[in-house]
C-alpha cells in the first residue's frame, strides 16, 4: 500500500476510513468517543496512547480486550466498542 | 517457538536502538524487541504524516539493519537467561546471554475531578495518538502539566491542525525563566524560540497555572484552571495533560534487579558500566531514572559496548553521559511539582480506572496490599501501573511489586513449553 492511501474498516458496523499506518484508536475516534465503559458504566477513551492504561481496549475481529492504540488498522477489520 | 541471542535488547527507543547498534558493531547476534509495531520508542515514534526526525531515522536505520527486529512483541515473563513474549502469531521464548533493559518510561497523570472523561489524555499520550492518525484538525486543545515536553507536544499538535488554546505550565514563571536563561546551548534557544513562536501566534504559554477539574457530558467539554488570580473556565475538546515520567521497571524487577527506591518512583540501580545487580543484565536510559533522549542514547551505547566486553570503549563515554544526566537533573528541579497538584483529587475522584476505585475508598488503609484486597484498587487490566504510580506520587503507598505475567496474556502463551531445546513448536493461533 502506498503512502497517502486510506484503510477501510468497520467500527460498530459503520464504515470508517483512516490513513494507512493509523492505529485502530484513530479509527474508533472517528466513530465514537466511548471506547469502553468503566465498571460504573461511564464512557472511557484512550489515556496513555502507548499501551499502558488499557482504557482504549476494544474487540477486534472477534478478539476481546485488544488495545486500540497498539494495533495497526487493517483493511476489513471489524472493531466493536462497548461504548 | 524459541530464538537465541548473544545480546538481547528490550525496548527500541533511543537507548535500545543505540545499545543494539553498539552490540551489533561488535559482531555478535543481537535481538531488539519492543511491544510497539515500529522502532523509535515514544520520543521517536513515527508520525504517519510527517515521518521521523533525522536523528530517529538514522538510529533506526543503523540499528535495525544490523540486528533481528522483533516488533509488536510484548514481554510477559522472565526467567534467568530467557524471556517469554507474546505476539500476534503466538508466544515466543527469547533466550539470551546478555540482556540490555531499555524499557523507557510512561507518563504520570495526576488525578483530578473529571479526568476519566473521554477527551482527557496524557500530553505525550495525545502526541502518540495524533502521530498515528487520531483526528485532531480543528479540535480545541488545552496542553497542560509540566516540562519542556509540553512545548514539543503543542508544536506537534499544531502541525496536525489542532486549534491550540493555551499551554499551562504548573511551574512558576520565575523558575521557568531561570531555567531557560541557564541554557547557553541549543536546547535553551529552542525552548525560547518555541515560546516566542507560540506567543506570536496568540497561543499563551502560562506558568504557575494548572487544570483542577474537567467537565463534560459523556466527553470533555471544558476545564477549570487554577491561576495565580483565581479560577477560570475554558471550553475545549481535548485536554493533553502530563506531569512527568515514571520508569518502566517491571521487567527489571521480575529479573531480580536491585531498584533504587529513594524517590517516589523506583528506578533500576546500576554501576558506572550500567550493569544491574544481576549478572549479564544491563540497564540504559529512562529505566535508570528519567534523563531524556540524549542521555538515553549515550547510555544505550555504553550498555551495548559493555555487554560485549568493550569496557574501555564504554568508559570513554562516561563524560558525555554525566553531562546529559546533569542537564536532566536541572530540568527535574526546574519543573518540580507544585504540592497542590497532589491534592486535586476529591474523595469521589477515581484513582484506579480499571476497577473504578475512588480515592475516598482507600481511606484508612496504610498499606497498598490491604487496600488492594479490600477495594480491588490495582487489580485490573493495567495491573496497577496507573494507580500505583499515582498513589506513590501522592505519597500514599510505594509502587506495588511487579509479578508475571507483566501484561494480560492469552492462556496459550503461558502454556508455551519451556525452552529446553530450540526446536520450534507450532505457531499457535489465539
Amino acid at each position: 500500500m502506498n503512502r497517502g492511501d486510506e484503510v477501510r474498516l468497520e467500527v460498530d458496523g459503520v464504515a470508517i476510513s483512516v490513513p494507512d499506518g493509523a492505529n485502530v484508536a484513530a479509527a474508533v475516534a472517528r466513530a465514537t468517543s466511548a471506547f469502553r465503559r468503566g465498571v460504573g458504566g461511564d464512557p472511557r477513551g484512550p489515556l496513555c496512547g502507548i499501551g499502558v492504561c488499557f482504557e482504549c481496549r476494544v474487540r477486534i475481529d472477534a478478539r476481546a480486550h485488544q488495545r486500540a492504540c497498539m494495533v495497526l488498522a487493517r483493511p476489513g477489520m471489524q472493531v466493536q466498542t462497548r461504548g | 517457538m524459541a530464538e537465541g541471542y548473544e545480546v538481547l535488547v528490550c525496548g527500541a527507543g533511543p537507548a535500545g536502538l543505540a545499545a543494539a547498534q553498539a552490540a551489533a558493531s561488535q559482531g555478535v547476534r543481537v535481538g531488539l524487541v519492543d511491544a510497539q509495531a515500529r522502532p523509535g520508542g515514544q520520543v521517536w515514534r513515527q508520525d504517519l504524516r510527517f515521518g521521523s526526525v533525522r536523528a530517529a531515522r538514522r538510529a533506526i536505520a543503523a540499528a535495525t539493519g544490523a540486528v533481528q527486529w522483533l516488533g509488536a512483541t510484548q514481554i510477559v515473563a522472565a526467567e534467568r537467561g530467557e524471556l517469554l513474549a507474546e505476539r500476534a502469531g503466538g508466544a515466543v521464548r527469547l533466550r539470551y546471554e546478555r540482556l540490555v533493559l531499555a524499557t523507557g518510561a510512561r507518563e504520570l497523570i495526576l488525578p483530578f475531578p473529571g479526568w476519566t472523561l473521554p477527551g482527557v489524555t496524557g500530553a505525550g499520550g495525545l502526541q502518540a495518538l495524533v502521530k498515528q492518525g487520531w483526528p485532531i484538525a480543528g479540535r480545541r486543545v488545552v496542553v497542560a502539566g509540566t516540562g519542556p515536553l509540553l512545548l514539543a507536544v503543542a508544536a506537534g499538535l499544531r502541525k496536525h491542525g489542532a486549534r491550540l488554546l493555551t499551554i499551562l505550565e504548573q511551574a512558576p514563571a520565575m523558575r521557568v525563566r531561570r531555567f531557560a536563561c541557564s541554557l547557553a546551548a541549543s536546547p535553551g534557544t529552542a525552548l525560547q524560540a518555541m515560546r516566542l513562536r507560540f506567543g506570536s501566534l496568540g497561543i499563551p504559554y502560562r506558568c504557575g497555572e494548572f487544570v483542577v477539574a474537567a467537565q463534560g457530558d459523556a466527553r470533555l467539554q471544558s476545564v477549570s484552571i487554577r491561576t495565580p488570580r483565581g479560577l477560570r473556565q475554558l471550553e475545549c475538546d481535548q485536554l493533553a495533560v502530563g506531569y512527568g515520567l515514571v520508569p518502566n521497571v517491571e521487567l527489571a524487577e521480575l529479573l531480580g534487579c536491585r531498584l533504587d527506591r529513594s524517590g517516589p518512583h523506583a528506578a533500576v540501580a546500576t554501576d558506572a558500566r550500567l550493569r544491574t545487580s544481576i549478572s549479564g543484565v544491563y540497564a540504559a536510559g529512562e529505566v535508570r531514572g528519567v534523563g531524556g533522549a540524549a542521555a538515553a542514547s549515550i547510555e544505550g551505547r555504553i550498555a551495548g559496548l559493555a555487554a560485549c566486553g568493550q569496557e574501555a570503549a564504554a568508559a570513554r563515554l562516561a563524560g558525555l553521559q554525566q553531562r546529559a544526566r546533569r542537564f536532566a537533573a536541572r530540568v527535574a528541579r526546574s519543573f518540580a511539582l507544585d504540592p497542590r497538584l497532589r491534592a486535586l483529587a476529591s474523595p469521589e475522584t477515581i484513582v484506579c480506572r480499571c476497577e473504578d476505585v475512588p480515592l475516598g475508598a482507600l481511606a484508612g488503609f496504610d498499606d497498598g496490599r490491604a487496600a488492594k484486597l479490600a477495594t480491588r484498587c490495582g487489580m485490573g487490566a493495567c495491573q496497577g501501573r496507573l494507580c500505583g504510580d499515582i498513589l506513590a506520587a501522592l505519597g500514599r503507598y510505594p509502587q506495588p511489586a511487579a509479578a508475571a505475567p507483566l501484561f494480560p496474556v492469552r492462556l496459550s502463551t503461558l502454556s508455551e513449553p519451556m525452552a529446553d531445546s530450540l526446536t520450534p513448536t507450532s505457531t499457535r493461533g489465539n
